[in-house]
């Protein structure tokens, strides 16, 4: 052998742990399930399933925004109310099929995000934040303004439109459904879909080098500009993206309900203050945080359905306490305790021999 | 030819003129050591050469490009490479990781092609027992490594070194000495701020003192620590 040849590999890395793999055959027969869920339950529970899936499609968007690329958005509501009035004008006015005009809705509110960004890009930490909501509101007094679709009261989709919604017909004699309970399995099934892709998406992105990247300006904003990091371009990729998966979530939400108003689509409440809850609650910054606090959201608003405005109360309350003792959420917690991860994305540093570097303290890509 | 050059680089703070009217040049593959009091604007001189600040007056020309204006990230890009007086670590990335963020952007290499050379930087640094340990885990004296280490891992021309040394112990100290020279010895331009003078000593060519934001002297380093202005500055705080 020449001395001089190609130096051979002597370290690689892995990121795969036991605990993911188990999970991944774990996910796939789930998700599995989940397609066949409506065969067998009840039309509320998955009506109930269709609200959580969602929610969790908001909530790992505005986790990716806040949570890695550091912008704390509290006006994520805009790109839910513009893609479904999208949606709404897409399928009342120009006639289209609800189900291609979701996917344009989520185009909507792409576009939108390219002015909007262009505005609150220059805004800074609290700014920021104020101008997110402050687009959010203008944007709702103007679409309240467009007569058209129902003004500031709001408007339905036409009956017709529901109905002969692509594929209704045929669920509805597969599984010999009324049309309303096929319309619901199949937003139902789109809904999951679109958590998976979500969800798919932002794994992927985070073992690529963009979203090392990403997670360097999550932890540290002026190093990770020092070490060659494009923060700029990274955010608005990020901001662009999550607007679009966003908008698309809400324009299938408004085909499944089927009626819009402008105080309801454009609704701080549900669309961002519901979604920071859970994603604190579960745990920023981690994939699987979003997943556990959108299952305990969803326990604690049946749970305490009856109480009121207690409700509410009770929520915020736990939201500080979750803050105060443990700021990593509970998945955050949890993995502290067990350094279980489901959807890994460190980056271990393994000789070729096998020997391992022993890992220490919680793994938190 | 110099591989970097300040020309009549002023910043000022409000009313603090925290840089007057800097100009030095660094050949490539030479060494050179800043020293001065605390608060003379060694740290805002790094700042500016980095782009962290940004300059109100001058030119800074990197390679024979004027990069005065250009962003951290182009002029790291470039070959521009830093350490950070007080460590700023990518804290839940594993070390190792830490590594990864600056082969991947600040030398634009793929993860497979950056592994080796990361884990050989690691291995110099001392730091490979702890590579997958987050960096929220290790000592001070092991961050600062690491700002050595992920410095050296965005393959730069010139490497700034901002107090590395400080606060290590004897061994440790030389231990660190070796690396920048070996890295020195590779080709690389030093730029080095320090207060352990034996230190910077064994490792520079040239010296160059800062006081109140003024380039007080420039030279060899028997010839600097020889000046009478010298010793006064540095006699009140310096042992």
């Amino acid at each position: 052998m020449d001395a001089q040849g190609p130096p051979t590999r002597s370290w690689s890395i892995e990121t795969r742990t036991k605990a993911s793999r188990g999970f991944f055959i774990a996910v796939a027969f789930l998700v599995a399930l989940g397609f066949l869920a409506p065969l067998f339950l009840a039309r509320s529970t998955v009506q109930d399933l269709f609200f959580i899936l969602t929610m969790l499609v908001l909530a790992q968007c505005w986790n990716l925004l806040a949570g890695y690329a550091g912008l704390v958005s509290v006006g994520q509501q805009v790109f839910v109310g513009f893609g479904a009035y999208a949606m709404f004008a897409c399928v009342s006015l120009l006639g289209l099929d609800p189900i291609s005009a979701i996917f344009l809705g989520g185009l909507g509110a792409a576009l939108l995000s390219l002015p909007t960004g262009f505005f609150i890009f220059r805004l800074q930490g609290a700014y920021f934040a104020i101008g997110t909501w402050v687009v959010a509101e203008v944007v709702r007094l103007l679409l309240a303004q467009w007569r058209a679709l129902g003004g500031g009261t709001g408007t339905s989709l036409p009956n017709s439109a529901t109905r002969d919604m692509w594929a209704t017909q045929f669920v509805s004699e597969l599984f010999d459904m009324r049309p309303a309970q096929a319309m619901d399995v199949l937003t139902y099934w789109l809904a999951l879909v679109v958590a998976c892709l979500t969800t798919g998406f932002i794994y992927w992105l985070l073992r690529t080098r963009r979203g090392l990247g990403l997670a360097a300006l999550r932890d540290n904003q002026e190093a990770a500009r020092a070490v060659g990091v494009d923060a700029a371009r990274l955010k608005w990729a990020v901001y662009i993206c999550v607007s679009f998966v966003t908008g698309v979530c809400g324009a299938l939400i408004y085909v499944q309900k089927a009626r819009i108003s402008p105080d309801a689509a454009f609704s701080v409440v549900d669309w961002t203050a519901y979604v920071i809850f859970i994603v604190v609650i579960g745990g920023i910054g981690t994939l699987e945080g979003p997943i556990v606090g959108v299952i305990v959201f969803f326990l604690l608003q049946n749970a305490l359905a009856e109480y009121g405005s207690w409700y509410l109360l009770l929520l915020g309350a736990m939201g500080i306490i979750i803050m105060l003792f443990a700021p990593r959420g509970l998945w955050g917690l949890f993995t502290d305790r067990t350094g279980i991860q489901f959807f890994p994305v460190r980056r271990m540093l393994v000789r070729r021999d096998g020997h391992h570097s022993k890992v220490q303290g919680g793994p938190n890509g | 030819m110099p591989i970097l050059e300040l020309r009549n680089v002023s910043k000022t703070f409000g009313a603090l003129k925290v840089t007057q009217d800097v100009s030095f040049s660094l050949a490539a593959g030479e060494a050179l050591g800043i020293i001065g009091p605390n608060g003379a604007g060694k740290s805002t001189l790094f700042n500016l050469i980095t782009g962290n600040v940004a300059a109100d007056a001058g030119t800074i020309l990197f390679d024979d490009r004027d990069v005065t204006k250009a962003p951290p990230m182009q002029r790291c890009m470039a070959g521009v490479g830093r350490t950070f007086q007080i460590p700023q670590p990518f804290a839940k990335l594993t070390v190792f990781e830490n590594l990864l963020v600056a082969a991947g952007f600040g030398a634009a290499q793929t993860e497979r092609d950056a592994t080796d050379r990361c884990a050989e930087i690691l291995e110099d640094t001392g730091l490979v027992k702890r590579a997958n340990a987050p960096a929220s885990t290790l000592s001070l004296l092991q961050r600062k490594r690491l700002e050595l280490a992920r410095a050296l891992a965005t393959d730069p021309k010139v490497l700034l070194l901002d107090e590395i040394a400080g606060g290590l112990t004897e061994g440790e100290c030389e231990a660190l000495v070796e690396t920048i020279r070996a890295v020195h010895a590779r080709g690389v331009s030093i730029v080095w701020i320090e207060h352990v003078l034996h230190a910077l000593n064994s490792v520079v060519q040239r010296l160059l003192v800062l006081d109140f934001g003024k380039v007080i002297g420039i030279g060899a380093p028997e010839e600097i620590m020889g000046s009478t202005e010298v010793r006064e500055i540095y006699l009140g705080i310096k042992v």
